[in-house]
């Protein structure tokens, strides 16, 4: 309610160029927060694609991050585990507070966060030359993770969390490749998930799939978000309104308005949200 | 006018320059068959004469009266060089493409790879010449003499009198100048890799050489393998800095037992020897013949190697252009 | 399905292992950067050798006068080795380039079936070849048939080791020229071969040029092919029937003599002969391959 409302207020100073609007909000209890970026500042080549944004993310909740493309929405959430810099050419400026704990703070600790952030990519990408099996437990064995029965135990209970291990369980053996373009993109997400992290960052997870795959993955999402604290990208706006609880909304690299789902669908506050909604422009 | 000028060209005259087209493009596949069939004609001789011994023999003897000629010791020559050139420069060339394709910030990759190929540019000749005179000194004292007395007298492969110009340094020149050929391929390759491969193992914690042993080798092998066998067609056709510096040992002493000892390899036989041969002569036909058994490894290295290597790379043409 | 505690569970087993992965990362990368290191010494040691040992033996006389007697106090220059190999770069280009750029424009224009890419992999396989086995076909095709050693044989040897190079770097660089370019020019209804003529070859002029000149830069350091080609000489050209001399192949020679005189004279050949190779390198480098961005597999590569 406060934090929310004074984290708009960041926003409103430069929003105010762009509308008149005021901009408020309401909530009723006392939020936890899993994961906070600070004054995220994103240069690709020098070019600013986000440009001083901050947020903060619940825990166990699903925010969804929505704009048109070349917003900076991708590039924020790869800012959030640090992906963002390992592309030639990215900066990035600013905090990222994983339980208070700063990612950015040195560079060693981009591997041991990393793995505490998963991440699914826009096109399924598991490793070509990998069994299904070792896909799966490639983050574990990394990892210093031996006993062969808990890997063996993680990848059922992973493969099962994505709903894919009664589809593979007896494939388990075969080229992660020989997949269909959905169940790979589900073998990625447990493949991140494997790795026991506490937040999730999907990348339009399904935006190279078939509308069933899909259904799938969303299911999927609001059966993972009692664990875990999941951003995703998405540029499908009736899947934000299916998936998340909040949604942000980019434009031109800043964070125009954040807040519930419900209300930014229903009730946007800006004028461009309240556009880009509608569907006037994307 | 210049519309009306360029219109000005008749369809038989489009049929003339296709053909034209096509008949250059086939001079290569015509020279390549030509090739086969000289040297099939002109080592027919010593086909006929030695049979399945000129494979196996080793005896080189172009007195005339008691002519016999063996290349077993050249063939033999010839991989044991190409081989140790490969187990050296093979590692070296994985690193080198490894920092060019991983590690390297922008402006050191560029002056990196400009020096790379540079040193693809320089003539074998020029390597000959260099390791005649600069360098046998430097492997002799620095690596063989040490190699020799400590373990001379146990090990075979150090055994002999290091003088420098022997097996060893040819293979250690050979392998310089196969690096940057199998350098400059395998960066191509891992840079083909797709950045979605790297970045799931950045995902799962992975520290840059894990990256590298989890993404980038598995999904580059096959092209990796390619550019070495590249490299080793290279190694075994070369000539004229194995020439200068393997010793020149022929017959049954060209036998490789030594590193250190001399030897000869299939192509620095023939361009010691011909300048001597008469023509016409069993001898110049067992040279040829030589020439022959080099061709046919040559080619069939050469073609595993364009397979491995040109599929690697054709697909990521294609994902470039999706 | 994984339950809470059970998450708690496996999280134990995971190792806090990152500090020895994290110096094992140190370490490789230290080992990649050795491996860099290990392959410019050579590099740095012959260019500095064969202008050290090079650069004293130069002076005008050197670079136009015939070679001395062997061991004599005179030992003269390397004069017919130079006009050899200007010779051979020349004539065999006369033959390599048409034959080669035709050749690039079927692979590029007309040769997206099987014919095509059995030429072009054909082509790949003999960029690769030996060129010792090249200069024994030659020796077979040419000096047998006319029964002397002359330029022509070592011109019809070096046009044949070019040949691939320019085919390949035509076809890649015609493969650049935007379709719409293309079709620009079939909407208008010109013929095709006068597309390919007017406009593909003149978008495609620098990659031309490139494959050209390093096809020059590898020949001209070939030394192989001209042992049983041009033989060797010490005169300057008399004729088309005669033995000439090259530069790589003055440098071996000179390198086998017993005397320091001729080792001298060997760097000196060579100084002369890594300047040509290398300008021309550096050259096209400089003028035409950052435009292309890198990529092509053909870059100037080392004769055999």
């Amino acid at each position: 309610m406060v934090e929310v409302a004074d984290l708009e207020s960041q926003q409103v100073y430069k929003m105010e160029t762009l509308t008149k609007t005021p901009i408020a909000f309401k909530s009723s209890e006392e939020p936890r927060y899993k994961l906070i970026a600070e004054n995220i500042v994103a240069t690709y080549n020098g070019i600013e694609a986000v440009k001083n944004v901050s947020m903060k993310f619940r825990e166990k909740a699903v925010t969804a991050l929505i704009g048109p493309s070349g917003c900076g929405k991708t590039t924020l959430l790869r800012c959030l585990n640090r992906m963002h810099e390992l592309s030639k050419g990215a900066k990035v400026v600013g905090r990222v507070l994983l339980d208070g704990q700063d990612l950015y703070s040195n560079r060693e600790d981009a591997i041991i966060h990393r793995r505490k952030i998963g991440m699914v990519f826009q096109k399924p990408n598991p490793f070509p030359t990998m069994s299904i099996y070792d896909n799966v437990a490639a983050g574990l064995k990394l990892n210093g993770v031996r006993d062969k029965h808990i890997i063996e135990q993680i990848v059922q209970g992973c493969l099962e969390m994505v709903y894919l291990w009664d589809e593979v369980k007896h494939d388990l053996k075969k080229p992660g490749m020989s997949l269909s373009g959905g169940q790979q993109q589900r073998l990625c997400i447990a493949r991140a998930l494997a790795i026991q992290p506490e937040v999730l960052l999907m990348d339009e997870p399904a935006s190279a799939l078939d509308p069933i795959a899909t259904q799938k993955i969303e299911e999927m999402i609001n059966e993972l978000k009692k664990e875990y604290t999941i951003i995703i990208v998405t540029h499908n706006m009736q899947q934000a309104v299916r998936v998340s609880d909040y949604t942000g909304f980019m434009y031109l690299g800043d964070l125009v308005e954040f807040g519930e789902t419900k209300q930014i669908f229903e009730n946007p506050r800006n004028e461009i949200t309240a556009k880009y909604v509608q569907g006037q422009f994307g | 006018m210049e519309t009306v000028k360029l219109k000005g060209g008749s369809p038989l005259f489009d049929k003339i320059f296709k053909i034209a087209a096509a008949v250059a493009a086939t001079y290569i596949l015509a020279i390549i068959a030509l090739i086969v069939f000289q040297l099939v004609s002109g080592s027919y001789q010593i086909w006929a004469q030695e049979g399945i011994s000129f494979l196996t023999g080793s005896d080189w003897n172009a007195v005339e009266g008691s002519e016999s000629y063996g290349a077993a010791p050249y063939i033999a020559g010839t991989f044991v060089t190409a081989g140790l050139a490969m187990l050296i420069g093979v590692p070296i060339s994985i690193g080198i493409a490894m920092f060019l394709a991983e590690l390297a910030p922008k402006f050191l990759r560029s002056i990196l790879s400009f020096i790379i190929e540079l040193l693809a540019a320089v003539p074998s000749v020029i390597y000959g010449l260099w390791g005649m005179f600069v360098f046998r000194d430097y492997l002799r004292d620095w690596i063989e003499v040490p190699l020799n007395n400590a373990l001379g007298n146990n090990v075979f492969l150090f055994s002999g009198t290091p003088f420098g110009l022997d097996i060893f340094t040819a293979s250690v020149v050979l392998a310089i100048m196969v690096i940057p050929t199998i350098a400059s391929i395998s960066r191509e390759i891992m840079i083909a890799v797709p950045n979605s491969q790297r970045e799931a193992a950045y995902m799962l914690g992975a520290t840059k050489w894990e990256v590298f042993k989890m993404a980038v080798i598995p999904y580059s092998k096959s092209g990796l393998i390619g550019a070495s066998i590249l490299g080793l067609g290279r190694a075994v056709g070369e000539t004229m800095a194995v020439t200068m510096l393997i010793g020149n040992a022929t017959g049954p002493q060209a036998f490789p037992t030594s590193l250190f000892g001399p030897s000869q390899t299939m192509s620095s036989i023939i361009a010691n020897e011909f300048p001597e041969a008469s023509q016409g002569s069993l001898h110049m036909a067992a040279l040829i013949g030589v020439g022959l058994i080099l061709f046919a490894v040559a080619i069939c290295i050469n073609m595993v190697a364009q397979l491995l290597v040109s599929r690697v790379l054709k697909t990521h043409q294609g994902a470039v252009l999706a | 399905m994984i339950t809470i505690e059970q998450r708690a569970e496996f999280r134990k087993h995971f190792r806090n292992n990152i500090a020895s992965r994290m110096i094992t990362d140190k370490v490789i990368k230290g080992i990649v950067f050795g491996c860099v290191i290990l392959a410019i010494i050579p590099l740095g040691s012959i260019l500095l050798e064969v202008v050290r040992n090079g650069a004293p033996v130069l002076s005008a006389g050197f670079l136009t006068q015939p070679p001395g007697a062997v061991g004599s106090d005179q030992p003269g220059g390397i004069g017919p080795a130079i006009q050899g190999t200007l010779m051979l770069i020349g004539m065999s280009s006369l033959i390599g380039v048409p034959i080669g750029v035709l050749g690039g424009i079927f692979l590029s224009e007309y040769g997206n079936n099987r014919f095509g890419n059995t030429i072009r992999f054909f082509n790949d396989v003999l960029a690769e070849f030996p060129t010792i086995v090249i200069g024994l076909f030659s020796f077979a095709v040419i000096v047998l048939t006319l029964g002397y050693f002359s330029i022509l044989a070592g011109t019809f040897a070096l046009s044949i080791i070019m040949l691939p190079i320019i085919t390949r770097t035509t076809e890649e660089s015609l493969k650049l020229v935007p379709v719409t370019i293309r079709e620009a020019g079939y909407a208008l209804g010109i013929k095709r071969w006068t597309v390919i003529f007017r406009i593909l070859l003149s978008s495609a002029k620098s990659g031309l040029i490139t494959g050209i000149m390093l096809s020059i830069a590898r020949i001209g350091g070939e030394t192989a092919p001209l042992i049983f080609t041009i033989l060797g000489s010490s005169d300057f050209f008399t004729g088309f029937d005669q033995p000439m001399d090259a530069l790589p192949l003055r440098i071996w020679r000179l390198s086998l003599l017993p005397y320091d005189t001729a080792t001298a004279q060997g760097w000196g050949a060579a100084l002369v002969l890594i300047l040509i190779v290398l300008t021309l390198n550096i050259g096209v480098r400089y003028l035409f391959l950052r435009k292309r961005g890198g990529g092509s597999r053909f870059r100037i590569t080392a004769g055999v």
